[in-house]
Formats: structure tokens, sequence, C-alpha cells
């Protein structure tokens, strides 16, 4: 909170609801107008603080303000109607609740006196999103909206991260009540334990001096609680491998010698091998999510576990911990490595030659890796390494979710932390063109890139009409491979090649994506060959003036490899089709 | 599985009781009895709740509703060391025939008649759960022709006030 104003003079709810975004130092609002939103809209045309950018649809204000919370670490601000304005956010609200988003969304309601009686545009938006929400709040009267929006930021952005919707009754939007800041933040049942247990810490410490085969499992928490070089440190005095979860990429840099990789169900065979090899697994915000694990029973048998999240419920969830750390990621690593050096100095340290022998072996055997498709067709593999290659380590990248998704997550090397954005938990298809937009207008110095499908791109594109007016000028990556991508790659492994209602006519340019991006006041350019994909990226980088969309047209037939099969052991990864690693000769 | 009785302080605000109710059955937690009412402080309501769980499974009962801002406090309340009641309404066909056996029936278990007629009486008794089901054994002979049962409400044996107890914390950390 920064500021300290505080007047009396009456003013209307839906002039409170701005004087409160500006004081909690939203500068940024993505929306659209409704009947019941329409008074905060006109004390809002008068802010020089609050920036608004009209959206096309509710879904994409929700994602641009997870995108831009995700590139800046700030809340993130959304705005929709009663009814179906608000029901649309459900789906990015969702998003944000499952990767744990700072965002605030703030929705009209109709009026008080109209509140269950099927009125028109209403709909039931704060019963809606109980399971999806951190918290919720139904604004009772304007003198409550000061209040309520300081909470629900305060709850936004502390502890675990997470979506909090406000919804304002229209007549309370009208309604007059003196204003005053800062409100009181009354909740009486919130206190987020960040500081880690001292004796936790030194129990987590022994075991790390300890173990043989230790692993540093890092998930998305580390990259909230702004712990990069903390991890590094640790990671460093202690040489221990580390692997990073879909949410956590960037969080440790790719290049670095002791990163093993992405775990999980597309991750690299060195990454999900140690993690099943492992004597003692050092998991720092992370969830041991269904993805990442594998069959439960299965995973990791023989690790001990040191678990430390913000979210107390996390721990033991799936799988017991042997030494629970509740606390925020970058607290307990700023305690851990202290008391790792201790145990150093007292001349506890295992020797990890031998683990490393081991894990150097099986990253060398079993790389990330591709082959052209026989037929000649593009390699979207080929497409989305060159492109990170071209773009840098300093670009952003947005991911949609599927195949491109777990390329992109695989082929491009994250150096930086906040460089990767996309839904891992949710799986929202249609995230990346919007999160894209509001990650640009976060950080507008930024290249920022969306690495998008052809079945995610008809999803949420019409944002690019906000790109293209608002001056937000995003580059998008179509990977169009004619299809559902993952759903023929599962159709084709698990289905018997049938390939049931996955082909979405796009290799028949229906839509023609260059004439769509043309429609939306983008630039669209076109690549099917390999030995135009360098000139065709190095053109779209150099326009700056206008979004950009690039139809790259790549084979259908290209798979996401590795793989573990849903519902099977991590022992049980494919490196590629038929190619089952060897580890137990390794032994 | 094993039954275990959790005590739940709550901001008394609407809406509440939903989001209890609503992580149960989300979550897949059996809720086996629920009781809501005001506390001695106006701002805080208690929810007293059954719940038919394993160990673990009820660690992670009590995590996720610790989870929700409303929730100030939850207490484990294990049998012996809690007084558990729950408040009984059946009515029974009572006619010349069968009433004197009915009403001994009301005084074996103490409770009492609070409506009379012809051919039905209507009895009200509180105790824990166990007394009530004898008591419904005893009487089921005699024709059950309507009944009510409140969720279990408990408290603590023992000088000490979770509330109280509760309120010092908040206090504390405002």
């Amino acid at each position: 909170m920064n500021g300290q104003s505080a007047s009396e003079e009456s003013i209307t709810g839906a002039q409170a609801l701005v004087r409160s975004l500006e004081q909690v130092g939203a500068d940024v609002v993505f929306g659209i107008p409704g009947g019941a939103i329409l008074p905060a809209y006109d004390p809002l045309y008068d802010s020089t603080r609050v920036r608004h950018i009209l959206v096309r649809h509710e879904q994409g204000a929700g994602h641009a303000a997870e995108g831009y919370a995700q590139a800046t670490g700030k809340v993130g601000v959304c705005m929709a109607t009663s009814g179906p304005g608000a029901t649309n956010l459900v789906t990015p609200i969702a998003d944000a609740y499952m990767d744990s988003v700072p965002i605030v969304a703030i929705t009209g309601q109709v009026g008080r006196a109209f509140i269950g009686t099927d009125a028109f545009q209403e709909a039931d938006i704060s019963g809606i999103t109980l399971p999806i929400t951190k918290h919720n709040f139904l604004v009772q009267s304007a003198a409550e909206v000061p209040q309520a929006i300081a909470s629900a930021f305060h709850l936004a952005s502390t502890g675990r991260p997470g979506p909090v919707l406000v919804d304002v009754p229209k007549d309370v939007l009208q309604e007059r009540s003196p204003f005053t800041w800062p409100p009181r933040i009354d909740l009486p049942g919130y206190h987020p334990v960040t500081r880690p247990h001292g004796k936790q810490v030194r129990e987590a410490a022994r075991l790390i001096a300890e173990a043989r085969r230790p692993v540093l499992y890092v998930g998305g928490g580390v990259l909230k609680s702004r712990a990069v070089a903390e991890l590094r440190q640790l990671a460093e005095l202690t040489g221990i491998p580390v692997v990073t979860t879909l949410m956590a990429r960037g969080a440790f840099p790719d290049s670095h010698r002791q990163h093993l990789g992405m775990p999980g169900m597309h991750g690299s065979v060195a990454a999900v091998t140690a993690l099943q090899k492992s004597d003692l697994l050092i998991a720092l915000g992370t969830r041991f999510d269904d993805r990442v694990t594998g069959r439960l029973d299965t995973f990791a048998p023989d690790a001990a576990i040191i678990h430390a999240d913000i979210d107390p419920a996390e721990i033991g969830k799936n799988r017991v911990a042997d030494v629970p750390i509740v606390g925020d990621a970058r607290e307990v690593l700023v305690e851990l490595i202290p008391a790792v050096r201790a145990e150093y100095a007292a001349d506890h340290r295992a020797d990890l030659t031998g683990w490393w022998l081991q894990l150097d072996q099986w990253r060398e055997t079993y790389p990330l890796g591709y082959d052209d498709p026989p037929d000649g067709a593009l390699a979207p593999q080929y497409v989305i390494s060159r492109l990170g290659q071209i773009a840098g380590p300093e670009t952003i990248f947005a991911a949609g979710v599927g195949q491109h998704q777990m390329w992109a997550s695989q082929f491009i090397s994250y150096e930086n932390p906040y460089t990767w954005l996309n839904s891992g938990g949710a799986g929202t298809m249609g995230y990346a063109v919007p999160a894209a937009m509001g990650a640009k207008v976060g950080q507008p110095d930024k290249l920022v890139w969306a690495i998008d499908g052809d079945g995610c791109f008809q999803m949420t594109n019409q944002e690019l009409a906000t790109c293209a007016v608002e001056g937000i000028p995003i580059k998008v990556a179509v990977i169009n491979n004619g299809n559902l991508g993952m759903i023929r790659q599962w159709q084709a492994l698990f289905y018997g090649e049938r390939y049931s209602h996955s082909d979405l006519s796009t290799h028949k340019l229906i839509p023609d994506f260059v004439k769509l991006a043309d429609a939306l006041g983008c630039i669209g350019l076109r690549c099917d060959s390999k030995a135009d994909v360098d000139d065709t990226i190095e053109k779209a980088m150099s326009i700056n003036d206008a979004p950009v969309v690039v139809d790259f047209q790549v084979g259908k037939d290209a798979m996401v490899w590795p793989m573990v099969a849903a519902g099977t052991s991590n022992d049980s990864i494919l490196a590629a089709r038929g190619i089952r690693p060897a580890y137990d000769e390794d032994e | 599985m094993t039954t275990h009785t959790l005590s739940v302080l709550v901001e008394n605000k609407p809406g509440v009781l939903a989001r209890v109710s609503g992580l149960f059955s989300r979550r897949g937690f059996n809720i086996e009895s629920l009781a809501v009412g005001p506390t001695e402080h106006p701002e805080i309501s208690r929810i007293t709740i059954l719940v038919g769980v394993e160990g673990p499974v009820l660690e992670q009962v009590t995590k996720q509703l610790n989870k929700l801002v409303n929730v100030i406090k939850i207490v484990e309340l294990e049998d012996a060391h809690a007084v558990q009641r729950e408040l009984l309404l059946v009515k029974v066909r009572a006619d010349d025939a069968t009433r004197r056996g009915v009403l001994e029936t009301v005084e074996l278990f103490r409770a009492q008649v609070v409506d009379v007629g012809p051919e039905a009486l209507t009895i009200e008794v509180t105790g824990q759960p166990a007394k009530l089901e004898a008591m419904l054994r005893m009487l089921e002979p005699y024709g059950i022709r309507e009944m009510v049962q409140s969720g279990v409400v408990a408290l603590g044996r023992g000088p000490r006030s979770m509330t109280q107890a509760a309120l010092r914390s908040v206090e504390r950390s405002a």
C-alpha cells in the first residue's frame, strides 16, 4: 500500500473503486464494460494513473492479467460486467488458481435488491468462483469498497499467491460514502507462515549433507518468492543436480552444468530418472503434481523427502514428507544455505562423484532430440529451437497448451526467470496470445513472443485486435500442424491411429492465418520450409510497430518425446517412440 | 474409517458455511454431521463437523479448511476430552395400548414428551449419538412416524475456551 491520503469527502462506490486501484498501485486494468460495471467505467475514464485496456473477450482480460502478473511479479487486474462478463472470467481465474498467479478480478453485479431474482445478466459469480479463488468478496456497501480492494490485493499477492474476485453490485457503485485510505485490513483467519522452522531447516541440512543421490526438485514457488539467486547459491554450494518443473522453467539457467532439465510426463530422461533413482528430493515450492510424479506409488521410491512450501496443505498431500518445512521458498533457502555450510564445516559431506557419473551418462545417452519428418515437412521442434536461439535469452515466451508448449519448454534455453509463461496446472488452450499481451504491457521494453498452436490460436486470437489498437507489438509464432497435435499424438499412440475430431483443417488455410493477421491489424508472415525459418524469424523481429503473426506450417506427425504415458510409472519413460532407457544396466 | 469431530471457528459472515461445506464436497471428504451456530462473540460462529476419514486425510481436511480465509481456528475434539451432544425429535405411534411402553422408554433415556395426541407422542432427547441410536432401536417396534435430528455439537472439557484462545492469537497478530 503506497498511499496515506485520508480524505473524508463523500464519493461514489465507483470513484472509491478507481481511487482504491490507484492507491494499491494498479497501473493497468484489462477489461470490458457492461451494464452492471458501467458506473465504474465513468471515473476510470478520468484516471491518469490506471490505464484501462479494452479487450475483445473477458477470457483475454483474465489471461492478460495473468501474463502481466507473471512477467512483472505485480498483481494483475481484470474487470468485467455481471452475468456472462463474469462467467467468461471463470477460465482464467481457474487457471490463475492452479498456477498460483496473483490476479484480482473485479466484476459488476446486479443491484442489491435484484440479487437472487434471476435478474437480467445476473450470475452468482462469487458462488461460481468459490472453488477457484483464493478468496472472494461480494461488496455490500460503498463504504466497504476500499477495504475489499486493499484486502483483495493483499490476499492475491501474499502467502501462496492466487486469484481474488471482488463482486460489486451496481447500486453499490452508485452509492455515496466517505473515502478513507488506507482502510483497515481485517482478516483474522489469514496468517501465512513465511519463516521456516529452524529445527526443520537444520534437519534438512543434515539430510542434504549426507545424501548420496540428492536432487533439487524446483517448482514455480521459487519464482514466485523471487528466490532465483538463493537457489543458485544453494545449488552451487552443494553441487546437487537441479530439475525445474514446467512452472519453474527459468528459475535455474538451462545452460548451467547442474541443470538436468524438466521432470515429468515430457521431461528429459536425465531429470525423470534422477528423481526416480534419488535418495533425497529437496522439493522447493512444488506440489508433486501427477504430471511430474507419474504413478505416485512408484515415484522416487528410495528418496527421503524434504518438502518446503508456503502452503501447508501441499506438504504431505501427494507424498509424505520426511522433513516438512512450511515457509516462503526464499526465506527457506536463506536459512538453509548457512545450515548446510555448518554441516560441511563439521566435515559432513557425502561425495556426489558417483551420482554425477551416472547422471552424466543418462544425460549423454538420452539427450533431448528430434528427427526431421520423413515426408520433408518442417519440424516444429526446429522452428521453436531457432526461435529461442534467434530471439535470445532476454525474450519472454508465452505458450499455449499442447505439443507446442512442451517443445517450447524443452527446446528453448531459459536463462532468466520470468521469461517463460504458460498454463501449467489448468492446461488452458488459448492462454498464449492474451498472456503475451499482458506480459508486453507489463514489460514494454522486452521482446515478447507467443508460441501458440493452431488450435489454441483459434480460441483467443481476437486479442490481436486489442494489441493492434492499443499499440502492444507482440509476436506470435503459430506452430500450425493443422491438427490438435497432442490429441493426435495420443490417438496415434493409444487409440490405434483413429484420429477422431483432431484435424482442424488449418492446413487447408481455413482460416488463413496470414489473412487473419492482416484483418486484425497485424503483419502476417508464413513459412513452411526449413530454409526460410531464420529469415522469417528475423523479418518478424524487425517489425516493431505492429503485432506480427507467423504461420509456421509444420508436419503433423511430429511427437513430443520423451514421454511417460498417463497413469504409468516414471520408470517406464520412453526416450523416443519404442526406445526405453536401459538404466537398470547402468547400475 | 474413523469419525473425527472438528470444531471450526469462522467469521460470522454471509456465505461462510457454503465455503466450508463446498470445500468438503469438492475435495471428496464426507461430512457425517454438521452443526453451526453463534458463539459468545457475535463476530464468530462455530461449526462442528463430524468427518469420517483416516489420519492422513484428516490432516489434509484440516489444512484445506485452514486455507479458507474466513476460518479462524480448527480444533479436533477427541472423544475422551470433549462433551458431545445431539438433539433428536421423534414422533412415535402411541395409542392406549402402547403408550405406557413408550413412556417407559422415554423415562429410561431421560427424554421428554413435548407433544401428545391420541395416536402419537413427540419425544425430545439429547445425548451422545450412541444413546440416541439406542433409544431409536427401543422405539422402532412401536412405529416411528417422523423424526428429525440435529448435527452433533461438542465442547472440550475443562476450563479452557477455544474461542478466547483464538481471539487472543488474532489480537496478537493484528
